[in-house]
């Protein structure tokens, strides 16, 4: 079969190659080309065609070789920008249909199960938006940076990319990941229950180069940043933040931010709730005081039990989730298997992860695995041999301020069930006999 | 209000001048304007673009609104997401009631109940409601709509006009329901390694809730409720 397609294949060379014999040189190039890709092309289809009518056998493996080792697959730039396998169709962001009013003021969940390092691909990234994603034109987008400044500017993203660069790894997390949780354990899922948190590589300019551009008055202690979307969205940042490790991004994971993400420019605002990383950034302006914006009054404020609520409580602390296995990634088999998980610290470095697989009463130290950088998603695993008997299986993830991540029991006396944010308890997935998942939490 | 107390530890402990060169705000090599890049606004542009108001009343323009015209307005653009009287459609967000309510078990939170500052409803209205064409109210529409939602919630009186005189005066009824500073961690875990506890039950199960969207195929459009 195969010996008969190739000499196929080689007849039509020669005869192409025989007609283009009796013409001028010009022409017989352009013959030459075009008849031969043609026949090229008819080769491919009559390849698969071929096939075709030899009932395919229902494995691929050996001993049988499979259709895509007998024929040729389409050429390069068949998908100019390359997309995932159609295998992977499954492997999307999803919503929570009953969450909220609608779409445009909406978040969608990055599938965590089926990720496979610490970088989201950028068609994952979690999303939340306020006012819907909108269509900034980067020719017509500018960055006003004014206030207590000595210079005001007005940047094009021309202009910004100009600037000297740097790029750094940062996770960003949503501080309502996990806020359906407080009182109960209500989704079945692992990109539900914990997928507002993504993290990527991001390039761009330091805040703290815009800043010494333009010249902080003596006064200019708080900075407010603005979006472009139909929210405008507005976040106060102290000063001391916005000359740390802020960065005006313009890319991600290597290309230009997504639309989802704040094309063109967006604020990295690294270890802090995701609210801060404003997209579509167009404005940022230095005062002497915050703003009290609705954004951090009305919402991203903490409600205690007592009926007080803390504000400004920016930082996201440390965090662990196992992520295999999870609800949707239930155990198969008895044996040898591998825990894995993502731990992250707004705080700065993850310095361990210890894993229970009985409910908490004892812990093993997690391996750690590079690179473990600051204010990033760090993976960890642990080598676990289940014997099919139902198992309790936690992550407790220790930052490098020796912060222990606390159960939800420690943080719900200490906070209540109402503050909806910052819910970075302790998950317990138990696993059953049937190597099935299920969210639990336990008194 | 709020202050950065382990970094000024630090800052005042180790601030020699090496520590000094390092900031970038102090003594770093380049000077305001080093590169030169993009251009100045003119005073007409910022004035345009800066449209934030702060509690002390910084930002509001000139122009009012009273109650009476405020329940116009909003009964034209805003009852039919928020509710006549600001109690909501569907799961579009109160505006009004829930007095009294942060303390208990579902406590509802609302300009009335839970705002600290009038003046974050003037800049809210007019960045980003109504919610279909953010920016498209005058200015006299918005304070207006600010005084009819601040009368829902028996904040002001019938009679009040809004300006930005009367606005940064308006003390709301949890003003002081905040601390603007954060106390976390306020919960220490301990690192405990063996026999932690004495017994484990499982308090919840996500089993049989049926509250998750599917996870696989194509998006789960359904509403479940
Ligand atoms: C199409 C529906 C819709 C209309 C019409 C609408 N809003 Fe809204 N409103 C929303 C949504 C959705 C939100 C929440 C937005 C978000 O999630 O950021 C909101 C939020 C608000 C809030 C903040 C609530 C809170 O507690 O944080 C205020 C105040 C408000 N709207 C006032 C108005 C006013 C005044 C009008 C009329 C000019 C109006 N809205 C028209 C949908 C609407």
């Amino acid at each position: 079969m195969l010996g008969k397609l190739r000499r196929l294949n080689r007849d039509v060379s020669k005869i192409a190659l025989e007609e283009s014999e009796r013409l001028p040189s010009e022409e017989r190039r352009r013959f030459l080309r075009s008849g031969l890709f043609t026949a090229g092309g008819a080769m491919v289809g009559g390849a698969l065609a071929g096939v075709a009518p030899k009932a395919l056998a229902a494995t691929q493996y050996p001993p049988e070789i499979p259709p895509w080792t007998r024929s040729l697959g389409p050429g390069v730039v068949t998908d100019p920008y390359g997309v995932p396998s159609p295998f992977e169709k499954d492997v999307i962001r999803r919503n929570v249909p009953w969450l909220t009013a609608d779409k445009v003021s909406s978040i969608s969940f990055t599938p965590l199960q089926h990720l496979k390092g610490i970088i989201t691909p950028n068609g994952l990234f979690f999303e939340r938006h306020h006012a819907g994603r909108p269509e900034v034109d980067p020719q017509q987008h500018r960055l006003m940076i004014h206030g207590l400044v000595e210079r005001p500017i007005i940047l094009s993203m021309e202009d910004l990319q100009r600037f000297p660069s740097v790029s750094q790894i940062n996770f960003i997390e949503c501080p309502a990941n996990g806020g359906m949780e407080w009182r109960g354990a209500q989704l079945n899922s692992l990109q539900f229950l914990h997928g507002m948190v993504s993290c990527a590589e991001w390039t761009g300019v330091r805040l703290s180069t815009l800043l010494q551009e333009v010249g902080i008055k003596p006064e200019g202690k708080w900075l407010l940043a603005e979006g472009a979307d139909g929210a405008a969205m507005t976040r106060s940042i102290p000063m001391e933040k916005a000359l740390d490790d802020v960065i005006v991004a313009y890319a991600q994971n290597g290309e230009a931010l997504r639309r989802e993400q704040g094309y063109p420019v967006r604020l990295v605002v690294p270890g802090w709730e995701g609210n801060t990383h404003v997209k579509w950034l167009r404005r940022l302006e230095v005062g002497d005081k915050p703003w009290m914006q609705r954004e951090e009054t009305s919402k991203y404020t903490d409600l205690m039990p007592d009926g007080t609520a803390h504000g400004f409580t920016w930082v996201m602390e440390a965090k662990s989730v196992i992520t295999s296995p999870c609800p949707e990634m239930p155990l198969k088999n008895k044996g040898i298997c591998q825990i894995e998980g993502l731990a992250w610290s707004g705080r700065g470095k993850v310095k361990a992860v210890d894993v229970s697989v009985d409910g908490g009463q004892n812990w093993q130290q997690a391996q750690l695995r590079e690179p473990v950088m600051s204010k990033s998603l760090t993976r960890f695993s642990l080598e676990w041999k289940w014997d099919g008997n139902p198992a309790l299986i936690q992550s407790r993830v220790i930052d490098e301020t020796g912060y222990v991540q606390p159960t939800l029991a420690q943080l719900r006396e200490a906070r209540g069930t109402n503050s909806i944010y910052h819910k970075n308890a302790i998950q317990t997935w138990k696993v059953n006999g049937d190597g099935s998942v299920v969210n639990v939490q336990l008194s | 209000m709020f202050s950065f107390h382990k970094s000024s530890r630090v800052f005042t402990g180790v601030c020699s001048g090496f520590l000094l060169a390092s900031m970038p705000m102090l003594g770093a090599a380049e000077s305001v304007g080093h590169y030169g890049y993009g251009e100045s606004p003119t005073e007409e542009q910022i004035a345009a673009w800066d449209i934030d108001v702060r509690p002390d009343g910084t930002g509001l323009p000139e122009g009012s609104g009273s109650v009476d015209e405020g329940m116009q307005v909003f009964e034209t653009y805003c009852s039919s997401c928020h509710g006549a009287f600001g109690e909501g459609m569907g799961r579009y967000p109160k505006l009004a009631g829930g007095e009294g309510s942060l303390t208990e078990d579902r406590p509802e939170k609302t300009v009335g109940s839970y705002w600290p500052y009038a003046s974050t409803l003037w800049d809210y209205i007019h960045r980003a409601m109504p919610f279909f064409a953010p920016q498209s109210l005058t200015d006299d529409q918005v304070y207006a709509l600010t005084a009819y939602v601040l009368n829902l919630n028996y904040i002001v009186d019938g009679d009040f006009v809004a300006n930005k005189e009367t606005l940064p005066e308006v003390v709301m009824p949890n003003h002081d329901g905040f601390t603007w500073e954060d106390p976390r961690p306020v919960v220490q875990n301990e690192r405990c390694m063996e026999d932690c506890k004495e017994e484990v039950t499982v308090s919840d199960s996500a089993a049989g809730k049926n509250l998750t969207p599917s996870t696989t195929g194509p998006l789960d459009e359904g509403i479940t409720e």
